[in-house]
């Protein structure tokens, strides 16, 4: 995988007046010429302007590209066409750090040219499954709701499920700054920041909120516009994550990619398959979308031998906040789990709006616990779920008997669940774990200790003294 | 080799077209391009080829070579699996230095074994019959068979020692003078399931170690069971459980399109977890298909034969075998996908018309049989199922449903709250459930039939009491339907939860679950009671034992079951306080439950 740049770019061949047909974006070329099915193609029209494509079948007399740039004020005659004779290429180098760069990979910044030592096809290649070493380091987000019930940790995939007018950039920015090993601030970290399809405004947002936080030398930033063409935003992930993969399994750092917004880049998935004409699956997405996300989410992880790692954190915003939506549907099969933004809490003005129950971190298990975090961890997440699951219910319960009807168990529920909500999930500045973690216990002690069944007696012995009323047990 | 050749005319995603200048069978395999990727005939039209590939397409181009391997999609078959892990066409995917998957990667060199001789010299062999066996220290001994269709007289047969699993140690020699050179391994098409001399009944249950299952919805050895369930309910974990802690002698575990930190979190683990039984790692009992999500797609759909061939051919060596699929909705993704590159005219959902006859296949492949050398065997299949937005009327649930005898679905409301597994007592039931109750009586616990049927009972009753609850408010209920609320609660939390992280209750023998049903049902019993005898439901809700009775699971480990008859004493003690419970309760309830044991 390390043929060097020259030598693939080499194997050029032009093909010129060439041209049967365009449809949107996509070309049919006569089939003149020796091309690989995926090779990248390079569409010049008689201005001399160039757009990349690739090669997305070859049929017996014409070969069909796909322009991702857009397919808008081309003519079909006078078209010319390089060939590269090899998949999409992105060349990374050491100078990757601190640069602003658009959805294929091109500075602007208004920098240099990056330094190529490697160039690597954007489509990446599987991760051998027994190559993979277990993700276990437990990441401090700073976020409670994150940190104490679902833990975060290095190679981990964990999307942001949210909606629209949802404070999850801000939140993605607050994790991006504060994520770090317990207690100390790694210095071989990197962010790789992958705006799809997003505004101008949004792309300024993170790029000030990096760079006030100081961390915009260990950042690369890849930006498709909303208003750039949607099949670029299809590379605009590839081209990120073919860079994290470069920064974390070749340089050794640890790489947090946000990725936003991931609805915008389905939407685009959708768009050129309509194009092509294929067969669509639910809501007009095609039947393909769980394996080309799965092509993206898949690249997170950790490779035995290596020393650095590559974290996914990709934000999506639910369509009609609905989460059984094809898109966070197939995201939530892919990841490891999913943190849901919910805006009955937002409306509340619980910041970070964290809805707990549906949120989920599958990896929690091997970053918490003795060794890792707290011994009492698990056990206090768990607890907190029941209580808070519980809560739920009694909240259904009084809404229809009211508050009087319910019995003094039930009232103690709805105490819990407010000040879970107010002082637990509702923070203004990071909190360490420990201190989340007495949050945790301190919430707790508005429950009996009978009614604690997920701890043990020496854990409640430990943790659950200051309780008012303990009523039995 | 038949060696058939042909070129490519066009290429798209994995499907292409080539042209021929040989025969091609239909579903021949196939090797393309120059990296001699895997594939497979679809279709045969006039003098083009359609075929799809298991590997990834890129680079491939029109006039590159397709050449025919003479016989269908095909794996071997050896004692060398066990402890493996494949990806998805059974090729090994340890022994490569390489951190990623590149297209076309080779075959890792044959494995050696250390072969033992059974048979001499003129003994007689039918197809099926073993000529020698694989012995390793505290791993199950392995046969290595004559392949079905092949019988003969032993002309030569090697002696003990270490062979390669590809090197002839055995010649038959047939009565018209053909002969067969056999090794310790054969090669059989994965779509074609294994002969066997006949299916037999089912005998007994596969014991998963999940209360929930075995107690209230048990699956036979060589029984068929799906566990479909949204993102986030636990189907994983739950996979990962029973292929940790069931009581199957060999596990076939298939990631079929699923995540790569997940496979890598079977590999550390099962090296490192013991065998409740044997005390051996649980890894030499398994064999591992990995196919990720982000592994080419048509291999997706192969992985799944791959495994139940593996499976069938363990079960023909005489061991009971499990095979875990998660998740079988990937599959039927990758037929859809394939079947929409051909433009096929799809069914529902897009998914192609075959789509049930398919999943019928396969969970045929299933069953407990009697293998043509004689030995008795089963294969048991498990396979998760993903509904998009969890919704179970879906084609896949639904074709999934109607082949399976067990069915256990996952509520989301129950994984919300983190309470695990997270199968839903109400929607989930076992066809298996009426046979296996001889089983139970003849662990010494005649009750099951009437235990399980009160506690399904009791859970029943939850629902329509919680909605009542909701409109008179729970206060205003009668005693004896409040006390029932308090029960049912105990039940999902005393016998139904079960942490699969927990060092004490991630498995759970039979007999502890037996000793764990009694206890909740002797609460039930005296609850009832001591609430006739004037006690308050509040004052049975307050009893500090109720704690230990819900904390059970965690607190009685599976060696010390002995502890609860403390427990049921207790019980007895905290129950009778009031005063009511005369001596006389015991014989009743035992009466009841011999009762609903007869009827």
């Amino acid at each position: 995988m390390s043929i060097l740049a020259q030598d693939r770019t080499r194997a050029e061949i032009r093909l010129e007046d060439a041209a049967l047909s365009l449809d949107g974006p996509l070309l049919v070329l006569k089939r003149e010429i020796e091309c690989g099915l995926h090779d990248a193609v390079e569409v010049l029209d008689d201005n001399g302007q160039s757009r990349l494509g690739r090669v997305v079948a070859l049929r017996p007399d014409a070969i069909v590209v796909d322009i991702h740039a857009s397919g808008r004020d081309l003519p079909i005659s006078g078209l010319r066409a390089r060939f590269h004779g090899a998949p999409l290429n992105f060349g990374v180098g050491p100078g990757l750090l601190g640069r602003i760069l658009d959805g294929t990979g091109a500075p602007i910044d208004g920098g240099p040219p990056l330094a190529v030592v490697e160039e690597r096809s954007v489509n990446g290649a599987p991760i051998n499954p027994v190559a993979r070493d277990l993700p276990v380091d437990f990441i401090e987000t700073g976020v409670t709701a994150i940190d104490l019930l679902n833990a975060l940790v290095r190679g981990q995939k964990l999307p942001l499920f949210s909606g629209g007018g949802m404070p999850h950039d801000r939140l993605a920015i607050r994790i991006a700054e504060h994520a770090r090993l317990l207690g100390e601030r790694d210095e071989a970290f990197a962010l790789v920041f992958a705006g799809i399809g997003v505004s101008h405004t949004t792309a300024a947002l993170f790029r000030n909120a990096i760079e006030e936080s100081g961390a915009l030398e260990r950042t690369v930033m890849f930006l498709n516009l909303a208003d750039e063409s949607s099949a670029q935003r299809l590379l605009a992930p590839r081209y990120a994550l073919t860079a994290a993969e470069y920064l974390a399994f070749t340089e050794g750092l640890h790489v947090l990619v946000v990725m936003t917004d991931m609805t915008s880049y389905c939407e685009a998935l959708r768009e050129v398959s309509a194009g092509h004409g294929e067969i669509p699956a639910r809501k007009g997405y095609p039947g393909y979308m769980y394996s080309d996300l799965a092509s993206l989410f898949e690249r997170a992880g950790r490779i035995r031998g290596c020393s650095g790692s590559l974290t996914q954190l990709p934000i999506l915003t639910m369509p009609g906040d609905d989460i059984t939506h094809p898109i966070p549907d197939l995201t939530g099969y892919i990841t490891e789990g999913q943190i849901v933004l919910d805006r009955g809490l937002h409306r509340k003005g619980i910041e970070p709006p964290i809805a707990v129950l549906p949120s989920l971190s599958r990896l929690v298990d091997q970053g918490i616990g003795e060794g890792f975090t707290d011994v009492d961890h698990p056990a206090l997440s768990a607890q907190l779920y029941a209580a808070y699951a519980r809560t739920r219910q009694v909240r259904l319960l009084a809404s229809v008997v009211g508050e009087e009807g319910l019995s003094e168990g039930d009232r103690a529920y709805l105490e819990f669940g407010d000040a879970f909500e107010q002082r637990l999930i509702a923070q203004d500045a990071p909190r360490s774990l420990a201190e989340s973690l007495e949050i945790g216990w301190d919430v707790l002690r508005a429950l009996p200790a009978g009614d604690l069944t997920r701890l043990s007696d020496e854990q409640l012995a430990r943790h659950h003294v200051k309780s008012t009323e303990t009523g039995d047990g | 080799m038949s060696g058939a050749s042909a070129r490519i005319v066009q290429v798209g995603g994995p499907v292409l077209r080539a042209e021929t200048d040989g025969v091609f069978r239909s579903n021949e395999a196939v090797e393309v391009g120059h990296q001699r990727l895997i594939g497979e005939v679809l279709r045969l039209d006039g003098n083009q080829i359609v075929v799809q590939v298991f590997e990834e397409t890129a680079g491939l181009k029109p006039g590159d070579p397709v050449t025919g391997t003479g016989r269908p999609l095909s794996v071997r078959l050896g004692p060398g699996l066990l402890g493996g892990i494949f990806d998805g066409l059974l090729r090994p995917l340890t022994g490569s230095d390489e951190s990623f998957i590149e297209p076309g990667f080779t075959i890792a060199a044959a494995g050696r074994v250390p072969f033992t001789p059974v048979v001499e010299t003129g003994d007689e062999l039918t197809e099926g019959q073993a000529f020698g066996k694989v012995v390793r220290e505290g791993r199950p001994d392995l046969l290595c068979m004559v392949p079905p269709g092949i019988s003969g007289k032993v002309e030569s047969i090697a002696s003990a020692g270490d062979v390669d699993e590809t090197e002839t140690v055995c010649k038959l020699a047939e009565e018209d003078g053909t002969s067969h050179e056999l090794s310790c391994s054969q090669v059989w098409p994965v779509r074609d399931p294994r002969p066997a001399r006949r299916r037999l009944p089912a005998s007994g249950p596969l014991i998963t170690g999940q209360r929930i299952m075995d107690t209230l919805f048990p699956v036979a050895r060589g029984g068929r069971a799906a566990l479909p369930g949204g993102f986030g309910t636990g189907k994983t974990i739950l996979q990962q459980s029973v292929a940790k802690w069931c009581d199957a002698d060999i596990i076939i575990y298939v990631g079929c399109g699923e995540r790569g930190n997940e496979m890598a979190e079977v590999l550390r683990e099962f090296p490192e977890l013991e065998d409740p039984r044997t005390g051996r790692p649980l890894s030499e009992r398994s064999v591992i298909i990995a196919n990720t999500s982000n592994m080419p797609v048509a291999a997706r759909e192969a992985s799944i034969y791959t495994g139940v061939t593996v499976a069938e051919y363990f079960r023909d060596m005489g061991f009971d075998v499990a095979m875990l699929a998660d998740s079988t909705s990937r599959w039927a993704e990758a037929l859809r996908e394939i079947s929409g590159r051909l433009g096929e005219l799809p069914a529902e959902a897009g998914y192609p018309a075959y789509l049930g006859s398919r999943k019928a296949e396969f969970y045929e492949r299933a069953g407990r049989t009697e293998a043509l050398s004689g030995a008795v065997g089963s294969v048991t299949l498990i396979g998760a199922v993903s509904p998009p937005g969890g919704d179970f009327s879906e084609p896949v649930t639904l074709y999934t449903q109607r082949n399976v005898r067990c069915f256990w679905p996952l509520d989301r409301e129950r994984a919300r709250a983190r309470f695990y597994p997270a199968i839903h007592p109400l929607q989930a039931y076992s066809e298996d459930a009426d046979e296996l109750g001889q089983w139970w009586r003849e662990q010494g616990y005649p009750e099951w039939d009437g235990h399980r049927r009160r506690l399904l009972e009791l859970l029943g009753e939850q629902v329509q009491l919680e909605r009542m609850a909701r409109i008179v408010g729970k206060d205003t209920l009668p005693a004896p339907q409040q006390l029932a609320l308090l029960n049912a609660e105990l039940a999902n939390e005393a016998f139904l939860r079960q942490s699969a992280m927990s060092d004490v209750d991630a498995f759970c023998t039979p007999e502890r679950q037996i000793a764990m049903m009694r206890t909740l049902m002797r609460f039930i019993d005296r609850s009832h009671s001591a609430l006739e005898g004037g006690m308050t439901v509040a004052g049975i809700a307050g009893l500090p034992l109720l704690r230990r009775v819900r904390r059970m699971g965690e607190e009685i480990g599976n060696d010390e079951v002995e502890r609860f008859e403390k427990l049921q004493a207790d019980i007895d003690a905290a129950l009778a306080s009031s005063g009511v419970v005369e001596s006389g309760t015991e014989s009743k309830s035992e009466t009841e439950a011999g009762q609903e044991t007869a009827t």
